[in-house]
């Protein structure tokens, strides 16, 4: 039997309705796959750093092993030379040092907007800070070599010209923001009634800070110390513009030094050739940095997810 | 202080007092440090950078001597590196908040991985995401471009930093998709329209405001950073004006690294120069986000 042929108006009506329905359908379908298959993207990029990250490092773990790799006290590529430890000494003193900076002076910015600032005292120092968090690195490498650096040679003349000091600094300004900025959100969702019953019992203030909020947030403000201290770990164009590229094993703020980023940003400009060792201990050095900061982000995120958990 | 019953009590009360203000001054001068910071840096480039700051910064290209010299094309492939990088992550990235946060509402372990996952993506070093695209994109792009030769070109440092802001944009249009209120979701269907009709025609004009800073924020991000674009190959020596995605290209904040480490004054003061400029572009944009937010604001 032929298909029945539509006669009259309402029949066509109701044909286009369902076609124009089946297309709807086709559309949402189209459009979840088309949302779906993005989400999956971040899936991809996780794999695919840890892939890229261990395949790559393996050829270098064949021909240096791991123990020699994690505790050799030189690091000369050139001269088959592989122990990280004075790439991973420089990173501990930067990350030492900047931390130094950020975390009592964030702590500190982060009480004071949360629980003093007046508004207009806020409306200036909340941009400030958004404005330093948001200054590309290469800027503070600029302002580590033009400013910090000689600025510390009139207190230190024997400091080296690029130095391990100049660098800790400028990544300490620079995580500031951060460590700020989470501190007073910390703070901030402290419920009120809290240091209001503190006060409301005789404490001062600063007691009820000390005693009621700063417990109350310490797990949020942990998070922020952490995450500092992670990005202190990464950061890459301030410490190489500032320390320099001179692998040192040293615990002398005024030396030199080079960062496992500062390594693998050195190494990979230009032309580095594919398939050779120095392409192989990039990745090497990358899987060591990757570890690091992992392990560091994964600690955040637990302390984070108590902080939520008590107060919303 | 007659209240008090004792001496020593008042004396008590009386320095619980003092560490209390003493505690306030602290806090001030911690965060006037923290300003004064921002305002010696600024200071610094602004007071370096005025004198190389001309048109022969935007019109010329590096060359060996300071004065003269420019960083046109460091400005151009900056340009070019920000509005490929958007071209990828902002569909990519607005699709999976959409998925996540629209098609896919429901608690579930799929979506606890994934969104641990992209919080983790957040907090790796930008520089591991070069060597992701030192590894995959250079060759996949050296393929695509038939020059076995090279791939170190705008496209690949593009689709780099495209995956280093995903994370970025996903998180911010998330909570932009959240702010929305589920009662203009639920009207929306229950008059019959589908959930695309919904998202396309509701939530997502409510949650524009949200999504453009997320964007911004990306478009910073790619303007900003350095390191991932020196792994997968962005060069200081380029003459000429890149023209497409498969030229190479340096970027504005290689610029800056390079001419800072020079050791004559000459070149440190171009930097500064350099550093205005971008600087400019990155407060413009921001201004730009701000204007828009307001204006959406004012709609709403």
């Amino acid at each position: 039997m032929a298909a029945p042929i539509p006669n009259s108006a309402g029949d066509r009506a109701a044909i286009m309705l369902r076609s124009k329905r089946g297309n709807q359908r086709l559309i949402e379908q189209f459009i979840q796959g088309g949302t779906f298959s993005a989400t999956l993207v971040s899936a991809f990029t996780t794999i695919g750093i840890v892939v890229v990250l261990l395949l790559n490092s393996l050829p270098f773990f064949q021909q240096v092993s791991v123990g020699e790799f994690l505790t050799g006290r030189e690091w000369q590529p050139a001269g088959g030379k592989f122990g990280i430890l004075p790439l991973v000494s420089s990173t501990l003193l930067i990350t030492l040092g900047s931390a130094f900076i950020s975390i009592p002076l964030g702590l500190m910015v982060g009480i004071f907007l949360a629980e003093y600032a007046p508004r207009k005292v806020r409306n200036v120092v909340k941009p400030a800070l958004e404005l330093l968090a948001g200054v590309p690195t290469v800027v503070y490498g600029y302002f580590a070599l033009t400013v910090v650096t000689p600025f510390l040679r009139g207190i230190f003349p024997t400091i080296a010209p690029l130095n391990l000091l100049a660098g800790a600094i400028v990544v300490g300004i620079m995580t500031l923001p951060l460590v700020s900025s989470l501190c007073e959100d910390a703070i901030s969702s402290v419920p009120r009634s809290l240091p209001d019953g503190a006060v409301a019992m005789g404490a001062t203030k600063f007691e009820s800070i000390k005693d009621v909020v700063i417990p109350a947030a310490l797990s949020g403000i942990v998070a922020s110390f952490i995450l500092a201290i992670s990005r202190a770990v990464g950061e890459v164009m301030a410490v190489a513009m500032a320390a320099g590229l001179m692998p040192n094993l040293t615990a002398n703020f005024l030396d030199g030094g080079m960062t496992m980023t500062a390594y693998i940003v050195n190494t990979s400009k230009g032309d580095l050739p594919r398939g050779g060792i120095d392409y192989f201990t990039v990745f090497a050095v990358g899987l060591t940095l990757f570890f690091i900061t992992l392990g560091l982000n994964l600690l955040a995120n637990k302390f984070v997810r108590k902080y939520r958990q008590v107060y919303s | 202080m007659s209240r008090f019953s004792t001496p020593a009590a008042a004396a008590r009360i009386r320095q619980r007092k003092t560490v209390d203000r003493v505690f306030v001054v602290l806090m001030g001068i911690a965060a006037f440090i923290a300003v004064s910071l921002l305002v010696i840096l600024l200071y610094r480039i602004g007071s370096s950078g005025m004198r190389y700051l001309g048109p022969d910064l935007i019109n010329e290209f590096p060359g060996r001597r300071a004065t003269g010299s420019g960083a046109r094309h460091a400005l151009f492939g900056t340009l070019w590196i920000m509005s490929l990088t958007l071209l990828f992550t902002v569909p990519i990235g607005v699709g999976a908040a959409i998925y996540l946060e629209e098609f896919n509402r429901r608690d579930s372990w799929f979506k606890r991985i994934i969104q641990l996952n992209i919080a983790n993506l957040s907090g790796v070093p930008s520089i591991i995401y070069g060597m992701l695209g030192l590894a995959i994109f250079v060759p996949f792009v050296a393929v695509l471009a038939g020059d076995a030769r090279s791939g170190k070109t705008l496209l690949a440092g593009a689709l780099t930093m495209s995956l280093l802001s995903l994370p970025l944009v996903i998180m911010v249009a998330q909570e932009a998709l959240k702010a929305v209120p589920s009662s203009l979701r639920d009207g929306s269907l229950a008059l019959g329209a589908t959930r695309w009709q919904t998202i396309r025609r509701v939530v997502l004009p409510q949650a524009t405001p949200g999504i453009l800073t997320g964007i911004i924020l990306a478009a910073s991000r790619a303007i900003g950073e350095t390191a991932p674009l020196i792994v997968v190959g962005a060069a200081v020596m380029v003459n000429s004006v890149p023209t497409g995605p498969f030229d190479s290209y340096g970027v504005l904040p290689l610029q800056v690294f390079n001419w800072a480490q020079r050791p004559q004054q000459d070149f440190k003061d171009l930097s500064a120069s350099t550093i205005i400029v971008l600087m400019g572009i990155l407060i413009s944009l921001n201004a730009i986000a701000i204007i828009m937010r307001m204006r959406a604001q004012r709609r709403a």
